[in-house]
């Protein structure tokens, strides 16, 4: 599967556009008629109140779910319908809200995991060790260590995952996406269950991430004071369907971004 | 031709009632704790045995009754050394789990009981019936324990399924099927919830046993059935009692349509060493529907969510 | 005091990478290959071949087959009989109709054929999971155990079903002796065992745990289930497939099909279990205690001077292997290796208590 290149796209143009995306449960309508679009190189935030459907569009953007109606466009390529492991092909990565590491491999295991797609050698090289499985595994592992760096996990890195506490993994969850070189990032309530220490630690990663690497980000997140800090735009569901759509001042002022917020039905 | 087919089709139906009593113990368990207990095949041979054995020196009915006390401390033994310590792990390591209790028992079985060939006497009649013998040359042969073991399995069906339905406890058991938590929550007892249903899993393997015992005598291969008693539950759905009747049904008549009726055509054609064919029809049978339809017939379709 | 890391920097990569490395450990397992090679040959009796050093190899070998697809890749399988089966066959007809084969052709050939099989019988783990899935392979298991009874070619219209197969020749050396066998043997396993190794380390590796931990989340990163498992089954009946032939040549020169039936499936899984799920050294670990195991018990009445019939002691070899199998998987689901990885953790800080 050819992916499209982002030789043509500069900063601040669309790099993700979803288009009237729908997607129901049996009789639950998740998303309705929901549009909104990703520049590259932004920090987009999507908020709402519980149940709104942000996850679901997450699952929709990363091929989890096939929505019923719509369509996405990356990298100006148009798609109804994509598998998880094409959007991983394409550049999209993500974490998830419960971390859903591998649990029985370590740190430095998961996050080579996120090196499988950029690994060229097959099995063949790989049974005999040396030569150039060995040479390729010591380059990927070399930039895996940037980033272990960067996210400062070294002393957890031969620990199996499940034994770090919740915080770290996370942090571990985080390393593994980034271990792809995604083009664009989905962050899953990256803040969730966290301390004010942690939160701090994990909005100076994501805005690092942002400002060194260029990598455009897309987050869920509850806290509004993250929402406002971190993020450059954004977008508001409200029971699967879009009631807002702009900076984060825009938003906050917006009568039925407030309204949903408060429980008024409208 | 066609009494050979009809021949079969009951002998194979009537066998089917066996393996759907096997099946039964399974899904009563899975149904209650989520275990998938592969021990019920050794926990049949063990009780036909306990049988058999006590038999010889006390007369039926007591031996029975003593069979049912030995059961209901099996079945709780198991739950309490084995099962409750592994409470959070995967399905497949409760499995293999329930394989080594299986060897166990098995070897524990034989050197308690010893492992000769024992007879269970039901004082049922052996001599064959046979129906029809206007219609069809010779009649059409039945063996009447399997009728009667087919009606007894019958009358447990009724019995169970009424329990379930109707009763506080059944009620309970279904609970718990449902969610462990919740049914905490509401006050239900867990783990006194679970002794009745191992001890009931425990009543029917008994039954099992006995029919099974009284058919062939009771040796180790009856605890292979509970292998066969898996395609029973892959067809018939994993929860459901009805399913376990119906695949059982299946299985034991498909199995012997097998191999009466397609194995001469197999061997003509590919110049085969002999039959056989029922050794693994039952699981390929198992395997397309696991393909097709792998909730079975009656079972509950299993959503995966992120 | 004598297992320890101190001044031992890994000064690249590649020696972080490796699979020793602390060089204690390595140097240990070196010496002990070596004494494997060198050492043994001086002072094993035939019957120490025959019984304990040759069922141990071969069946070390289908343990790290089924370790693959069930401990690395979590694909429960209970088909590895059968897969031996096919291995087993396709070297006695690929030897006994172009008999001039080499025998390690004949060796490659047994497990690509079962290779190949295990592909077939792999492709319903794409729809299938977890306990079905082991219902899955018993119909491979049944299935090929049948075929093979069944259809006269592959035991060359044997009346009995059996077959018999006369001295290996390799390179123009009889391997006729115990001694010639298990060094042959032995060559192949670790090989073969390296080659494990270097699988289960690297990307396919990775992999294979990926899809067994969280098969949704190695979606994400790009790993398709598709190749993941199938690659697992492949790999690992091309082991089974090994094993079975060398079982069938080299451990009684014959065997008749019960030799590869649903027992010897269920015997390697425990081999699996008690080992250590997901670890090269628990597959040797658990060959070993399954096989030594009933030598051992059959001991028991002379050591403890009561008579025992055969048939209790074959009953008490059954509750041994089921009460392991629940107290490792109670206890320590990592089983034997890791006894041994916590005992080593010991050794380091050996004299201090902790």
């Amino acid at each position: 599967m050819r992916a499209p290149s982002t030789a043509d796209i500069a900063a601040g143009d669309v790099l993700l556009s979803a288009e009237g995306i729908s997607l129901a449960f049996g009789g639950v309508k998740a998303l309705s008629n929901v549009s909104f679009d990703i520049r590259k190189g932004e920090i987009r935030a999507i908020i709402g109140p519980n149940g709104a459907g942000k996850t679901s569009m997450l699952n929709v953007i990363n091929g989890f779910y096939q929505p019923d109606a719509g369509t996405i466009t990356f990298k100006r390529e148009t798609r109804t319908r994509m598998r998880t492991h094409e959007a991983a092909e394409f550049g999209i990565a993500r974490t998830f809200q419960n971390v859903a590491l591998f649990k029985g491999m370590t740190t430095l295991d998961n996050l080579m995991a996120g090196r499988t797609l950029r690994m060229r050698r097959g099995v063949f090289w790989q049974a005999l060790w040396f030569g150039p499985a060995l040479k390729e595994a010591i380059e990927h592992r070399r930039r895996v260590e940037e980033i272990i760096d960067f996210l400062e996990i070294q002393h957890i890195r031969k620990i199996p995952v499940g034994k770090l506490p919740y915080g770290l993994q996370k942090r571990v969850d985080l390393g593994r996406a980034l271990a792809t070189e995604p083009e664009l990032l989905l962050l899953d309530e990256p803040m969730a269950g966290m301390n004010l220490e942690e939160k701090e630690d994990m909005s100076r990663f994501i805005i690092d991430i942002h400002d060194q690497f260029g990598t455009t980000v897309a987050l869920i997140e509850h806290d509004m004071g993250v929402v406002m800090d971190l993020s450059g735009r954004v977008v508001v569901l409200d029971y699967g369907k879009k009631i807002a759509d702009g900076t984060p001042a825009e938003v906050q002022r917006n009568q039925a971004v407030i309204d949903a917020y408060l429980g008024i039905s409208h | 031709m066609l009494g050979v087919f009809i021949e079969t089709l009951i002998g194979g139906l009537l066998t089917g009632v066996l393996y759907s009593l096997v099946a039964l113990g399974f899904v009563l368990i899975f149904k209650a704790s989520g275990v998938f207990n592969f021990a019920q095949g050794a926990m049949v041979l063990f009780a036909a045995l306990s049988v058999a054995r006590l038999s010889e020196h006390m007369p039926l009915i007591v031996a029975v009754a003593l069979s049912v006390v030995i059961m209901i401390a099996l079945a709780y033994a198991i739950e309490r050394l084995v099962l409750r310590p592994l409470v959070n792990q995967d399905a497949i390591i409760l499995f293999m789990a329930t394989l080594g209790i299986t060897y166990f028992l098995d070897g524990f079985g034989q050197t308690v009981w010893g492992s000769d060939i024992y007879k269970i006497d039901l004082g049922l009649p052996k001599n064959p019936i046979f129906l029809f013998e206007g219609i069809f040359p010779g009649g059409i042969l039945i063996d009447p324990e399997a009728l009667i073991a087919a009606a007894a399995c019958g009358l447990l069906v009724l019995v169970l399924a009424i329990f379930f339905q109707v009763t506080r406890i059944g009620r309970a058991l279904r609970a718990v099927a449902d969610d462990h938590q919740a049914a905490q929550s509401v006050g239900i007892p867990l783990n006194y919830i679970w002794l009745i249903v191992w001890s009931v899993a425990g009543i029917v393997a008994l039954v099992a046993g006995m029919a099974w015992g009284s058919k062939l005598g009771v040796q180790f291969s009856i605890a292979l059935v509970a292998l066969k008693a898996l395609p029973v539950l892959i067809l018939g759905g994993l929860t459901s009692i009805p399913g376990a009747i119906v695949g059982g049904l299946i299985i034991g008549a498909g199995e012997k349509l097998a191999e009466v009726m397609l194995a001469p055509i197999l061997i003509r054609l590919f110049d085969l060493a002999g039959g056989g064919i029922e050794n693994w029809f039952a699981y390929v049978l198992a395997l397309v529907f696991l393909l097709v339809r792998p909730q079975g017939l009656f079972g509950e379709r299993i959503i995966e969510r992120v | 005091m004598f297992y320890r890391e101190a001044g031992q920097f890994k000064t690249n990569y590649a020696k972080d990478m490796a699979i020793f490395p602390i060089a204690q450990d390595r140097w240990f397992v070196i010496g002990v290959i070596v004494f494997a090679f060198v050492g043994v040959p001086q002072f094993a009796s035939n019957y120490f071949y025959t019984e304990i050093l040759i069922p141990v190899m071969i069946l070390s070998l289908a343990a790290i087959g089924l370790n693959i697809l069930t401990g690395y890749c979590g694909q429960l399988s209970l088909g590895t009989g059968g897969f031996m089966a096919v291995g087993a066959y396709a070297a006695y007809n690929l030897a006994l109709r172009v008999p001039e084969t080499n025998f390690l052709v004949v060796l490659v050939f047994s497990g690509l054929m079962a290779t190949l099989v295990g592909i077939i019988f792999g492709l319903p783990s794409l729809r299938i999971k977890g306990f079905y899935l082991a219902v899955a392979t018993l119909a491979s298991q049944f299935f090929l155990e049948w075929t093979f009874a069944r259809v006269k070619w592959f035991t060359n219209y044997s009346h009995s079903g059996s077959v018999a197969v006369g001295d290996v020749e390799l390179f123009g050396i009889a391997l006729g002796n115990p001694e010639r066998k298990y060094l042959f043997i032995l060559a192949v396993v670790v090989v073969l065992a390296l080659v494990a190794k270097n699988l289960v380390r690297g990307r396919i590796g990775r992999m294979w745990m990926a899809i067994r931990d969280m098969d949704i989340a190695a979606e994400i990163l790009g790993i398709r289930p598709l190749y993941a498992k199938l690659s697992a089954f492949a790999v690992s009946s091309f082991f089974i497939g090994v094993a079975g032939a060398l079982w069938g040549f080299f451990r009684l020169g014959g065997w008749e099909p019960l030799a590869f039936d649903i027992n010897r499936s269920f015997q390697v899984l425990f081999m699996v279990i008690i080992g250590g799920l997901g670890s090269i050294l628990g597959s040797f670990l658990g060959a070993a205690f399954i096989v030594i195991t009933p030598l051992f018990l059959n001991q028991l009445p002379g050591i403890l001077g009561i008579p025992m019939s055969t048939a209790l002691i074959s009953h008490i070899e059954f509750m041994v292997f089921g009460a392991m199998i629940v107290f490792f998987l109670i206890v320590e689901p990592h089983g034997l290796a890791r006894l041994w990885a916590i005992a080593k953790e010991k050794l380091r800080l050996w004299p201090y208590p902790y």
